[in-house]
C-alpha cells in the first residue's frame, strides 16, 4: 500500500489541481496529512511552495474537488459511496427516464390485445348468431319444399290441378262429412 | 322450447373452474398470516378439523344444490321453497359488492407487473428530493417499497375525510382488469371453460419456481425454523380456532352463489361428492404451500434486514471512533460494543439515538397480512434477488391469475341468475348483460382509485361480506336440511350421483355445521359490540407509518348499510312472498 501523502499528491497534480492565479507545479511536499487513522481517514491540506508556510485556502481546494469529484474517484476505483469527502455533499446522477414511461407502453399492448380479443368474439359470436338464423329459416324453407313435394299424384301436382280448369266433383267434395269425427 | 344450458366441457373444467375461484388471494395473504399469529405449525391443527367439519360438508351442499336445480341461485332457493328467494338475491347483492372492490387489486397487480419491466425496479430505491442531494423527504423517513406502494401507487390521503382526485392511472389499470374480465366471461361457459385452465394452473408454476428460488435464498431456513415451530399453546386461545373456522369459510367462497352457478353447468350425473373434497383438499393443500413460500421470503427477507442493520451499524460506530477497516464485524459487535461503552462513555452516549438494536426475531415478527404482505413485504424481497425483473413479473402474473380467477366466479355468481331470468333473457343478450355488469362495476369501483380509495376499499374488504355471508350460509343449510328435507336431498343425490351421503354428510349437515355457523356469528358480533367506535389505519406522511384513527360518522352509516343490504334481503323476500300470496288467494277466492 502506498502512503496517502503520495497517493493525494498523485491525485491532486495529475489532475492539475492548482489555483487560478498560481501556475505552479505541485510536488508531493506540497500535500500535507495529518491525523492519519487506522480506518484510512485523515486531513489534508495544500501548501503553496510559492509562497511558504501558507497553505492554498480550504474553499479553493474544495471547488477544486467539487469539480473533479469523478475523476478523483476512479483513480481510486471507489466510489460517492465509498469515498467520502466531510462537508462537500454529493450530488447524486439523477436515473436514467425515457421520454415515455415504460408501463405506459405495456399498457398498451396488453390494453390492445385486451381490445382486439373482445371484439374478435363478439364479431364471431354475431356472425354465428347469423348463420344460425340463416339455417334455421333455410330448414324451414326445406320443410315446406318437402310437403309441396308430397302432394304429388299421379304424376300431376296438386296444385296445378287445382289451377287447371277442373270442376271439383260435388259429390266427393262432401264426402268427409259423412264420416263421423274422432 | 327452451333453450338447453350451456354445459362444462369436460367435468376437469368444473373443477379446475371451482379451484380458480376457490384458491385466490387469501390463501397467500391471509393463511400465511394465521400460522404465524395463532402458532406456527401447531395452527394445522384446528385448521384440518375445521376443514372436515365446516368446509368440506358447506362445499358439497352448495354443490349438489346447484347440480340438483340447475339454476343460478336467486332460481335455486326460489325452488327449494318460494319463501327462500331472497336468499339468492342476498347472495347476488353480495357478489356485487364483492366485485367492486376486488378487481381494483387486480388492476394493483397489473400496475405493479407494468412497472416490472424496469431496470433498476422503481421499488428497489428512493427517488431524489428537488436538489438532488439526498433521498425525497418521504421515502427516506420510510422504505422505498413503502413509499412505492402509499404514494406511486395509491397516492394516499392522509385520512378518509380528505377524498382527493382520482387517479388517471389507476382508473386505467382498473379500466383494463375489467375488460379483461369481459374478455374472459364473454361468452359464458364457453370462455370460461378455457380460461380457468391457464388461471387454476398458472399459479401453481409460478408457486412452484418460488419455492425452489425461495429455498435457496439466504436466510429463507431462518424464517422457515422461526414460523413453522409449533407454538401448541395457542390452540387453547379461542381465537386460533375462530381464526381457523373463518379462514375455511371464506377461502372456500361459500354463500356467494358463485358454486351454485358453476355446479348448475354440470352434467346431472357428475359425481360432485367427489368434487367438493378434491376441490376442498386442493385449496387447503395450496394455502400450505403458499405460506412455506411466504415465509421462507420472510425469513430472507428478514436476515436481509438484519445483516444491513448490523452493517450500517458497524459503519457509524467505526467511522464515530476511528477504528480499522474490517475489526469489527457481526460476531464481535457486541463486545466491541460494550468495550466503547466502558472506554468512551461521553462519545458513545452522544451516538446512542441513532445506534438501532438489531434484532433477527423483532424482523421476523411483523406479522403482515393482506395488500401490506402482497405488495410491499414481497416486492422488498424480490428487490434484493437476482434478475428482480423476472420474478416481479412472475410474481404479478401469478396475483393476477388468482384474482382473475376469483372475479370469473364472482361474476358468474351475477351473471347466472340473470341470465336464468326469462324477461332479462328475452330482451338482451349474454353479451350485452355481461358488458352491462362490468361497466357498472367499473364505474362504481372508480372510487376506489381516488386518493382516499384505499380506507374505502378497507371498508368493503372488512364489512361488505363477513357477516351477511355467515347468515346467508347459515339459511342455506338450514333451508336444506329442514325445509326441504335432508330425506328428499338424499334421495335427489342417489338419482344424481348413484349412492347416497354417508352418516358424516348428513350429521355435519344438519348438526355441526350449523352450530359453528350459528358461534361464529356470536363471536362477530361480540367483537363488533365490545370494540365500541371502529377505526381503521391510516398513511401518516410525516412520520412515515400507519396510524389509527376513528371513521367518521357517513363511513359508519355506508358500513350499516353494506351489512344490510343484504342481509335484509332474505326476510324481506320471504314477506313478499309471502305478501304475494295472501293477493294471488284474496284474489282467487271470489272466483271459487
Amino acid at each position: 500500500m502506498l502512503s496517502s501523502a503520495s497517493q493525494m499528491h498523485r491525485m491532486l497534480s495529475k489532475y492539475g489541481l492548482v489555483s487560478k492565479q498560481l501556475w505552479e507545479i505541485m510536488l508531493i511536499s506540497n500535500v500535507l496529512l495529518c491525523n492519519v487513522t487506522d480506518r484510512v481517514s485523515f486531513w489534508f491540506v495544500v501548501t503553496d511552495s510559492a509562497k511558504n508556510v501558507t497553505t492554498v485556502a480550504g474553499s479553493e481546494v474544495e471547488a477544486a474537488i467539487r469539480m473533479n469529484r469523478n475523476r478523483i474517484n476512479s483513480a481510486f476505483l471507489l466510489s460517492d459511496k465509498t469515498l467520502q469527502f466531510l462537508k462537500i455533499s454529493s450530488t447524486i446522477a439523477p436515473p436514467v427516464e425515457p421520454s415515455t414511461p415504460v408501463w405506459l407502453i405495456v399498457f398498451g399492448v396488453v390494453l390492445c390485445l385486451t381490445v382486439a380479443g373482445i371484439v374478435f368474439l363478439i364479431v364471431t359470436g354475431i356472425q354465428r348468431r347469423k348463420k344460425q338464423n340463416k339455417e334455421s329459416s333455410e330448414t324451414e324453407d326445406l320443410e315446406e319444399k318437402c310437403e309441396v313435394t308430397v302432394t304429388i299424384e299421379n304424376g300431376i301436382p296438386c296444385e296445378t290441378l287445382d289451377l287447371k280448369a277442373g270442376h271439383i266433383n260435388g259429390v266427393y267434395a262432401a264426402d268427409d262429412e259423412r264420416f263421423a269425427s274422432l | 322450447m327452451e333453450k338447453s344450458r350451456p354445459l362444462w366441457d369436460n367435468p376437469l373444467q368444473f373443477v379446475f373452474a371451482c379451484i380458480s375461484y376457490a384458491v385466490g388471494l387469501g390463501n397467500v395473504w391471509r393463511f400465511p398470516y394465521l400460522c404465524q399469529m395463532y402458532g406456527g405449525g401447531g395452527f394445522l391443527i384446528p385448521y384440518f378439523i375445521m376443514l372436515v367439519v365446516e368446509g368440506m360438508p358447506l362445499l358439497y351442499l352448495e354443490l349438489a344444490v346447484g347440480q340438483r336445480m340447475r339454476r343460478g341461485s336467486i332460481g335455486a332457493w326460489k325452488m327449494i321453497s318460494p319463501y327462500l328467494c331472497g336468499v339468492g338475491v342476498a347472495s347476488v347483492v353480495v357478489s356485487f359488492f364483492l366485485s367492486m372492490y376486488y378487481n381494483v387489486i387486480n388492476a394493483w397487480a397489473f400496475w405493479y407487473l407494468f412497472h416490472s419491466f424496469q431496470d433498476p425496479l422503481p421499488w428497489a430505491s428512493c427517488p431524489l428530493n428537488g436538489n438532488r442531494t439526498g433521498d425525497e423527504a418521504e421515502c427516506a423517513r420510510t422504505s422505498p417499497t413503502q413509499y412505492f406502494w402509499y404514494r406511486r401507487t395509491l397516492n394516499i390521503a392522509p385520512s378518509l375525510e380528505a377524498a382527493g382526485a382520482l387517479q388517471w392511472e389507476q382508473a386505467l389499470c382498473l379500466t383494463l382488469a375489467w375488460l379483461l374480465v369481459y374478455l374472459c366471461i364473454l361468452r359464458g361457459t364457453e370462455s370460461t371453460g378455457k380460461v380457468v385452465y391457464v388461471t387454476a394452473s398458472l399459479p401453481y408454476c409460478v408457486l412452484i419456481i418460488y419455492l425452489i428460488r425461495g429455498l435457496t435464498l439466504h436466510g429463507a431456513v431462518n424464517g422457515l425454523i422461526y414460523m413453522f415451530t409449533p407454538k401448541l399453546e395457542q390452540l387453547a386461545n379461542p381465537k386460533a380456532w375462530i381464526s381457523a373456522a373463518t379462514q375455511i369459510f371464506f377461502s372456500l367462497g361459500l354463500g356467494f352463489g358463485s358454486l351454485i352457478a358453476f355446479a348448475s353447468y354440470n352434467e346431472p350425473s357428475n359425481n360432485c361428492e367427489r368434487h367438493a373434497v378434491v376441490v376442498s383438499l386442493i385449496n387447503s393443500a395450496t394455502s400450505i404451500f403458499a405460506s412455506i413460500v411466504t415465509f421462507s421470503i420472510y425469513g430472507f427477507k428478514a436476515t436481509f434486514n438484519y445483516e444491513s442493520c448490523m452493517s450500517k451499524v458497524i459503519l457509524l460506530l467505526t467511522n464515530a471512533f476511528d477504528l480499522e477497516e474490517g475489526s469489527l464485524t457481526a460476531d464481535n459487535l457486541g463486545a466491541v460494543q460494550g468495550h466503547l461503552q466502558a472506554a468512551h462513555p461521553q462519545r458513545y452516549a452522544e451516538l446512542q439515538p441513532q445506534l438501532k438494536n438489531c434484532s433477527l426475531e423483532a424482523e421476523l415478527d411483523t406479522a403482515v397480512q393482506g395488500t401490506g404482505l402482497a405488495f410491499i413485504v414481497y416486492s422488498e424481497a424480490i428487490k434484493n434477488m437476482e434478475v428482480p425483473q423476472l420474478y416481479s413479473v412472475l410474481y404479478f402474473v401469478m396475483l393476477l391469475m388468482l384474482g382473475i380467477g376469483s372475479m370469473l366466479g364472482n361474476t358468474a355468481a351475477i351473471l347466472t341468475p340473470l341470465t336464468d331470468s326469462k324477461f332479462i333473457a328475452s330482451h338482451l343478450s349474454k353479451e350485452v348483460v355481461s358488458g352491462l355488469v362490468c361497466f357498472i362495476n367499473c364505474i362504481i369501483g372508480l372510487i376506489f382509485t381516488m386518493e382516499a380509495g384505499n380506507y374505502w376499499f378497507d371498508i368493503f374488504n372488512d364489512y361488505a361480506a363477513t357477516l351477511s355471508l355467515l347468515l346467508i350460509v347459515l339459511v342455506e343449510t338450514i333451508a336444506v336440511c329442514y325445509v326441504y328435507g335432508i330425506r328428499r336431498f338424499e334421495k335427489d343425490l342417489h338419482t344424481m350421483i348413484g349412492h347416497k351421503p354417508s352418516w358424516y354428510w348428513k350429521v355435519m349437515w344438519a348438526f355441526a355445521s350449523p352450530l359453528l355457523i350459528i358461534s361464529l356469528f356470536i363471536f362477530y358480533i361480540t367483537d363488533y359490540i365490545l370494540t365500541g367506535t371502529l377505526q381503521y389505519q391510516a398513511w401518516d406522511a410525516a412520520q412515515g407509518q400507519l396510524v389509527t384513527k376513528d371513521y367518521p360518522g357517513y363511513a359508519l352509516a355506508v358500513i350499516g348499510l353494506l351489512v344490510a343490504a343484504s342481509t335484509m334481503c332474505i326476510p324481506l323476500g320471504a314477506l313478499l312472498t309471502l305478501a304475494r300470496r295472501r293477493l294471488r288467494r284474496g284474489r282467487a277466492r271470489p272466483v271459487a
